[in-house]
């Protein structure tokens, strides 16, 4: 596996650290934590910091029964969280977003496939499929972007993406992501507005046009 | 921490109580909740930290950090009713000795971000302090100066020699 060039920008991971990052992104860089030891290790640095604001956090003294409340029931039954494993090339976040199930594609034209993970006003989720050579599907989206090369790789004016980069793409960011040649390139993207489906298809017919 | 971990001690939970909660509780307060509010919240970290103590790596993380972290993924849990999405765990090598040197200078190193933040200015200590309780957008952390960065990065560079250490033990 080649060397993970793109990173987790540090603000974006104090934020997740923090929580305040939306849900969407949240999938995207616990993924991509998953897969990237350097922000692991970043993301560990954060909660150091975090813990260091809890420990220097003016103490308020707790009800006199909490104690008890709480030794009282360190024997109680509990179900514990559902933990999700990496499933080939999905890491753990992922199959957790996809609730354990296999991809479901669904055909986007030129041979693109997409499945949509999770979307509302908050924000989407979605694994893209895009074959060898072909133009990523336009980047239909409001606000930010970030997508997470699980297979193959892409390539755009700045730069070449593989498996575990992560590139975060605003509004303004003009440029024409192209599958690599080889293995399909398999993404999950993740934004933080609500999909515009109609835009998706002018950028799809585009290549046919061309021919 | 590792006696509640190894030995299911509970008196050791205790003191991990009489340490935390009074702080958490404030902790708590600070990002919005009443004092009812907080309490409940409190029992569900703590009771979370029993559960999950397992989990705790000290090689990895220090306590106030894993502490840290466990709530405030609780307190987003409880006020979404969503679970946040969290990394894979890494999984320790089976019999594994401990590092008592990276153990020490993880917590030496906590001490000295506690030091370092009660000496920022005041106007500075706030913004760190915004930023970790979820106060801040990302846009907005990124716009910030002034957030103690040189800490960070040490500290990156001394967890980083320890999992690339890690990672090339699961290698062989
Ligand atoms: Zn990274």
């Amino acid at each position: 596996m080649s060397a993970i060039t793109h990173h987790i920008p540090d603000a974006m991971l104090a934020a997740y650290a923090a929580g305040n990052l939306p849900h969407a992104f949240a999938v995207a860089v616990a993924s991509h934590v998953s897969l990237c030891a350097e922000c692991r290790v970043a993301l560990g640095a954060h909660q150091a910091i975090g813990g260091a604001v809890l420990e220097n956090t003016g103490a308020v003294a707790v009800s006199s029964s909490l104690k008890d409340d709480i030794l009282a029931q360190l024997d109680a039954p509990f179900t514990p969280e559902p933990v999700y494993e990496r499933n080939g090339i999905f890491p753990g976040p992922v199959t957790e977003a996809m609730k354990g199930r296999a991809p479901r594609w669904k055909k986007l034209g030129m041979g693109v496939r997409q499945d949509i993970l999770s979307a509302d006003a908050n924000g989407s989720v979605r694994l893209l499929y895009i074959p060898p050579g072909q133009a990523v599907p336009d980047h239909s989206h409001n606000g930010l972007e970030l997508t997470l090369v699980l297979q193959g790789s892409f390539s755009d004016e700045t730069g070449r993406f593989g498996v575990g980069d992560l590139e975060i793409a605003d509004e303004d960011l003009e440029h024409t992501p192209v599958a690599d040649p080889g293995e399909a390139c398999i993404c999950l993207a993740a934004t933080d507005a609500r999909l515009n489906f109609r835009a998706l298809v002018p950028r799809l017919l585009q290549p046919l046009f061309r021919i | 921490m590792i006696a509640v971990r190894d030995n299911r001690d509970r008196n050791a939970f205790a003191a991990l109580f009489d340490h935390f909660a009074p702080r958490l509780k404030g902790f708590i307060i600070r990002s919005g909740a009443s004092a009812h509010q907080a309490e409940e919240i409190v029992q569900d970290v703590m009771l979370t930290i029993w559960r999950k103590a397992a989990m705790f790596d000290p090689h990895r993380a220090q306590v106030s950090a894993w502490i840290y972290q466990i709530a405030r993924n609780r307190q987003i849990d409880i006020a979404r009713k969503e679970n946040r999405p969290m990394p894979e765990e890494l999984k320790e090598e089976p019999g594994m000795e401990p590092d008592a040197s990276q153990i020490l200078a993880l917590e030496q190193e906590a001490g000295q971000l506690k030091q370092a933040l009660a000496t920022l200015k005041p106007e500075q200590r706030e913004i760190v302090e915004k930023a970790y309780l979820g106060e801040l957008t990302h846009q907005e952390i990124s716009a910030q100066t002034g957030l103690p960065l040189g800490t960070i990065k040490s500290r990156i560079r001394l967890g980083l020699e320890r999992l690339r250490h890690e990672l090339k033990d699961l290698k062989q």
